[in-house]
């Protein structure tokens, strides 16, 4: 306790609160990494989020909803690859589209599903080990998802530092036409990343209608997709930095109404406004660094391929 | 689709108008709403809804409702109201109070066009206020939780620090104390009208502090949801009944009727006699309304806050009555002086007794 403040139960909440926007901006580093800049993570999150919740409600199993999350948001995002990788319509504009286009079919969609109970995802048992002071409330008392998106931002940093197909990856990004001469399959390439990026932001809308809120409301991500955006700018496109941003984003919510709860009379809206302050500052600094722009952002990033140019 | 629903009653007024149809009756009367959330919220924009279609019901094809949902307040507010208004629309129903000076800006532009603003307190010519007396209601959930509360902690969740909010919250805690003179008010500002995933993080911190009564004045489902998880906690239906999650957690509700109301003023458009004024119904207009007081609320409790509505309803009582304090301890209103709906609008303090600092 600091000052009335549980800090264990702090940051058990905030590793909770944060992890959807932890898998839709981890789905979309990978998906701008190969070059696609997907302004859709809302819809794709809110498609998940939707599609979760009605086969977790009609099977009774959260772990099958978790799938259906990360099928719906990986349909809608293959959508979106069909038109900006096939049809070589505007990122932007297209991405866009995908969010208002997610908003209103989940909307459709979730008629009936409201006020409906979903099932349990229940916390794992670590035994005793939940039992160690500090760190068994802080470490061992999640459910399995939080684990699953901890793995999954761990197994995206290494795929993409160590191994052929990351490099594959962000060749791709950085130069497209290079990667075309070299014989890999840009187009191939991008729907992959595109889908893993939709798959990701599915199942981080889906732990936001199963676990977090737990139900369905329209529009209940209200503005998440955003926030995942600025993180992976914020983190300058590293899967490391990704966590930090999440933690942050989510954390300074979270510690702002328990400062609250706790009767602290705080600034909230300075509070609310520091993460994208700090974004603002490590982009400023980036630039700084990196004497001829940012450097960190892929070469690729927003531009449409075609084997003809 | 979200952010812009239109009605297909509106897509097909407008096919007839574009085929040249010839109206046979007169044109019906265009009526036009923006809400702050989306419609499926179950809260404060479904019972806005609920009266937009009761006005269909009332008067089928004499008048032609429209929609826009999710409107967020400020400047894009603005473009909504001037769209509805070049569409034709000649009553506006804006249902949310951060629309208030966007209401007054679009309706200097249309003099033609009635306004009618929800919870605000600016209006003119062409503008009405309407409102409903919701601290009424909190006076029921403040003696139904004080009665409840083991932990003797209530947990509230606001929205925005304005007076709508402050009066709900200084009702349910002068007579939560009422009953259970060691009771606290502990608040938190979510800052928002609609957003699950805060107030669900909100109704998760207080619940962490001890919390186990939850009153909430934003929109959607989402802290009765956390409420149910934990357990042991009570809540109350804000705007809409929220039955789905009775008897426990929701143990009564606060629901807001403003089919009525808007009824009455569309009927006041067709006939002519439409002007501005400011109207404020409480429980006994049956603009509130409490909802079904669960089994998990004891007998007796239940009783007396039954007695409680009925003592309201009838003018007997009137949850703000002397003597009541401020909270830096300056008096307010002297021993049996009620307050004055006037200076109620324009609530901007706690009463003594509420910790929490009241942001500026």
């Amino acid at each position: 306790m600091i000052g009335g403040i549980d800090i264990i139960v702090l940051i058990a909440t905030l590793m909770a609160a944060s992890t959807p926007v932890l898998l839709a901006a981890t789905g979309e580093l990978v998906a701008e990494k190969s070059g696609v800049l997907n302004l859709g993570v809302e819809g794709m999150m809110i498609m998940g989020a939707v599609g979760g919740f009605a086969v977790a409600t009609a099977t009774g199993s959260p772990v099958l909803g978790f799938l259906a999350g990360a099928v719906a948001g990986a349909l809608l995002a293959t959508l979106f690859a069909i038109l900006t990788q096939i049809f070589l319509s505007n990122q932007v504009a297209t991405g866009l589209a995908l969010t208002l286009f997610g908003l209103g079919l989940s909307a459709l969609i979730g008629k009936g599903y409201e006020g409906v109970r979903p099932p349990q995802t229940t916390k794992l048992d670590f035994g005793p080990l939940g039992d160690i002071p500090v760190l068994g409330p802080v470490l061992f008392g999640h459910d399995w998802v939080v684990y699953a998106s901890l793995v999954l931002v761990g197994a995206t940093w290494a795929v993409l530092k160590f191994t052929r197909a990351g490099l594959i990856l962000r060749a791709v990004g950085e130069n497209h036409d290079a990667a075309h001469a070299l014989g890999y399959r840009v187009v191939a390439v991008r729907f992959a990343a595109l889908a893993y990026g939709g798959a990701l932001a599915g199942l981080g809308g889906a732990y936001l209608s199963l676990v977090r809120v737990p139900q369905w409301t329209e529009g209940m991500t209200a503005g998440a997709g955003w926030i995942a955006l600025a993180i992976v700018v914020f983190a300058s496109w590293k899967p490391e930095r990704v966590l930090i941003g999440a933690y942050m984003f989510s954390g300074i919510t979270a510690l702002q109404l328990q400062l609250q709860a706790a009767g602290y009379a705080i600034p909230v809206h300075l509070l609310s406004m520091a993460p994208y302050l700090i974004t603002i500052i490590v982009l400023v600094v980036l630039s700084a660094l990196h004497r001829h722009g940012v450097a960190a952002a892929p070469a690729a990033l927003g531009r449409s391929f075609h084997a003809s140019n | 689709m979200n952010r812009r629903s239109f009605l297909a009653t509106t897509a097909i007024a407008a096919l007839a108008t574009a085929a040249g149809l010839p109206a046979l009756a007169a044109d019906p009367l265009k009526v036009g709403f923006i809400y702050v959330g989306p419609v499926g919220d179950m809260g404060w924009s479904y019972q806005h809804d609920q009266g937009r279609r009761a006005i269909e019901a009332e008067y089928g094809d004499k008048v032609v409702t429209t929609f826009m949902e999710s409107v967020p307040e400020g400047p894009d507010a603005e473009r909504a109201l001037t769209q509805l208004a070049l569409e034709g629309n000649t009553l506006i129903f804006a249902t949310s109070f951060g629309y208030m000076d966007a209401v007054m800006n679009v309706a200097a532009k249309f003099p033609n066009v009635k306004f009618e603003h929800a919870t605000g307190y600016k209006s003119a010519e062409n503008v009405a206020t309407y409102d409903a007396k919701f601290f009424q209601g909190r006076a029921i959930q403040g003696t139904i939780g004080g009665r409840m509360t083991k932990s003797n902690k209530i947990g509230y969740i606001g929205s925005f620090p304005i007076p709508e909010v402050v009066q709900g919250i200084n009702a349910a805690y002068i007579h939560a104390k009422k009953v259970n003179p060691d009771v606290e008010m502990k608040v938190v500002w979510a800052y928002t009208w609609f957003d699950p995933a805060k107030e669900a993080d909100a109704a998760a911190a207080l619940i962490a502090e001890g919390v186990d009564v939850i009153m909430q004045h934003t929109d959607s489902t989402a802290p009765q949801a956390k409420a149910q998880e934990a357990g042991n906690v009570i809540t109350f239906g804000q705007a809409s009944d929220m039955s789905a999650f009775a008897p426990m957690p929701r143990v009564s509700s606060t629901i807001d009727n403003w089919a009525p109301y808007y009824v009455k003023r569309v009927g006041a458009m067709l006939d002519g006699s439409w002007k501005s004024e400011a109207t404020w119904g409480g429980i006994d207009t049956g603009m509130v309304e409490i909802g079904e007081i669960s089994s998990a609320v004891p007998e007796e409790v239940k009783a007396e806050a039954l007695a409680l509505k009925d003592k309201i309803a009838s003018g007997e009582y009137h949850p703000f009555t002397g003597p009541l304090h401020k909270q830096d301890g300056s008096a307010w209103l002297a021993d049996g002086v009620q307050a004055e709906d006037g200076e109620l609008a324009g609530m901007n303090f706690f009463v003594e007794g509420i910790t929490s600092e009241l942001p500026k």
